[in-house]
């Protein structure tokens, strides 16, 4: 605990100090409130939108979580297929790596016209931010499971089930976490783009309708807040991989 | 000198019994040419060989890992094949590397023969803990793998090995990899678990002092294709200790082998091959 605290302080004081400058160089060069509004403007734009802010903030964490949620399933069911079929691997595996080459920023409005205007559009376009790297990572992962290992069990007698379950999960897990914590991350980015390109609620929505009328203040209070979501989906992250790979800390 | 070893082991069922064994990677020269030899229960042989001249894919046939061309393989008194042998738990190997679980304590990483086996969890703990005194792992069933020294490691890796299967025991060049010291405390702790429990083992090795030190007989592979094993008995009694190196037998032995591997004319008198 107290090592947590102590690699934390630099970067909280590096943050007090962005802020610092951010505040007094609005106020020194005085910056029109349109191009950068000053940050004490920011934080009293969101206290004064708490409850609205507070609604967008959760409809696009619910459809972080759900987008990546049904990430974390499909791209650890496509990474399975990878690792036990040769077909899997020389066929899907590349497309998987080379589908990162389209942007998908370009691909989002499609995913619009397709699912419509209601969460479903934005969870696909999370869905298409996110699969990707859990995908990889976990194929990598179960690549990584040592063959010695594997052989070993089988001279012991032990089913496929066994293989997978105790040999090629657990081998895989590093991986999946490394994707896992990239995903959560990008899932916030996907949320928003998919708010930005239609719909009706959440914090893309709200910083849309924030520029539009070239809010600056509002526009930034609502990044500040979506960055804070990818923080904290981060970390969540990060948490859960620590408590599950608690052996590497030992 | 009178060898007691060999006499007891001389009415012995056969532990192990390979015939007219073939076997080559597809497209490469073949590694086994009609190679037969047998192990008796309790008897400890080892196979020396250079690098490379196919010893790890031998495991690999007894195992079932990999299945021969041509030939048999029977293992125990009911003469399983390899296959039937490794599915029924009758075979303990022990592989180079220590490979152990780096997500499992030492608890869990002995008792994954036993778990696969279906044997229930408390029982199967119960079994290891019992036996981690005698292997000098007292006390450390909570940590995990990179927690400990790699002479531990080797001897969790052999637990499981024990645990795991029955009638033949493969242990596949298992102190390799350790450092000299590490090595000469690691054999002469093999060699009184050994006399503990008088398994059968076979052992591959490349180290002329290892096998002399540990066998009842050592096998020599000179040639690539195998299609014979030179043998030579280890009229050395027991128990031995490192001491037994310095004995005149020994050294007997060291240079009989050395002449069957032939490298006494090539190259000058080494411990290893």
């Amino acid at each position: 605990m107290k090592r947590k605290v102590s690699t934390s302080i630099p970067v909280v004081v590096f943050v007090v100090l962005l802020a610092a400058i951010w505040e007094a160089g609005t106020r020194l060069f005085d910056v029109p409130h349109y191009i950068i509004p000053k940050l004490s403007d920011v934080f009293i734009s969101m206290w004064d939108n708490r409850d609205l802010l507070g609604k967008h903030w959760l409809v696009t964490l619910w459809e972080a979580l759900l987008g990546l949620g049904i990430s974390i399933v499909i791209g650890t069911l496509a990474a399975i297929l990878i690792d036990r079929s040769t077909l899997a691997r020389k066929t899907i595996y590349p497309l998987i790596v080379g589908s990162q080459t389209i942007p998908i920023i370009v691909l989002s409005p499609i995913m619009v016209m397709w699912f419509g205007y209601e969460i479903w559009s934005k969870i696909t376009v999370v869905i298409l931010f996110t699969f990707f790297s859990i995908a990889v990572n976990t194929a990598d992962g179960f690549r990584s499971a040592d063959p010695d290992i594997g052989a070993l069990m089988k001279t012991m007698g032990a089913s496929r089930r066994d293989l997978l379950l105790k040999w090629k999960l657990p081998s895989a897990l590093p991986g999946f976490f490394t994707g896992l914590k990239m995903a959560a991350a990008f899932s916030v980015g996907g949320a928003t783009l998919g708010e930005w390109l239609g719909g009706e609620k959440g914090l893309g929505v709200y910083t849309k309708r924030a520029s539009n009328m070239l809010r600056a203040d509002a526009v930034f209070s609502g990044v500040l807040l979506l960055s804070a979501m990818g923080i904290l989906l981060f970390l969540a992250a990060l948490w859960l991989e620590k408590a599950v790979l608690a052996y590497r800390r030992r | 000198m009178a060898n007691l070893n060999q006499a007891v082991n001389e009415g012995r069922p056969l532990a192990l019994s390979v015939r007219g064994l073939e076997f080559s990677f597809a497209g490469q020269a073949p590694l086994f040419q009609g190679l037969d030899f047998n192990i008796k229960q309790g008897e400890f042989v080892s196979i020396l060989a250079a690098s490379g001249i196919g010893k790890t894919t031998l495991f690999r046939l007894l195992s079932g890992l990999i299945a021969p061309q041509a030939g048999t393989i029977a293992i125990g008194q009911a003469a399983y094949s390899a296959v039937e042998a490794s599915a029924k738990r009758q075979i303990g190997y022990m592989p180079q590397k220590d490979s152990l679980m780096p997500w499992r304590t030492v608890l869990d990483n002995a008792a994954l023969g036993l778990e696969l086996a279906g044997t229930p969890k408390r029982e199967a703990r119960r079994q290891v803990m019992e036996l981690l005194p005698s292997l000098g792992l007292e006390g450390t069933e909570r940590k995990y793998p990179h927690e400990l020294s790699g002479g531990m490691r080797q001897r969790v890796s052999f637990l499981r090995s024990l645990l795991g299967g029955g009638e033949l025991f493969l242990l596949d060049e298992p102190f390799s990899a350790l450092d000299a010291m590490t090595r000469v405390s690691m054999q002469e702790w093999l060699l009184q678990v050994w006399e503990q429990h008088r398994k059968t083992i076979l052992f591959i090795t490349h180290d002329v002092d290892e096998a002399i030190l540990l066998s009842d007989r050592v096998l020599v592979a000179a040639e690539s294709p195998i299609t014979k094993l030179s043998e030579l008995k280890i009229n050395l009694p027991r128990p031995r200790s490192y001491e037994t190196s310095l004995d005149q037998t020994f050294l007997e032995s060291k240079r009989q082998l050395l002449e069957l591997l032939g490298r006494t004319s090539r190259s000058p008198v080494g411990g290893s091959v």
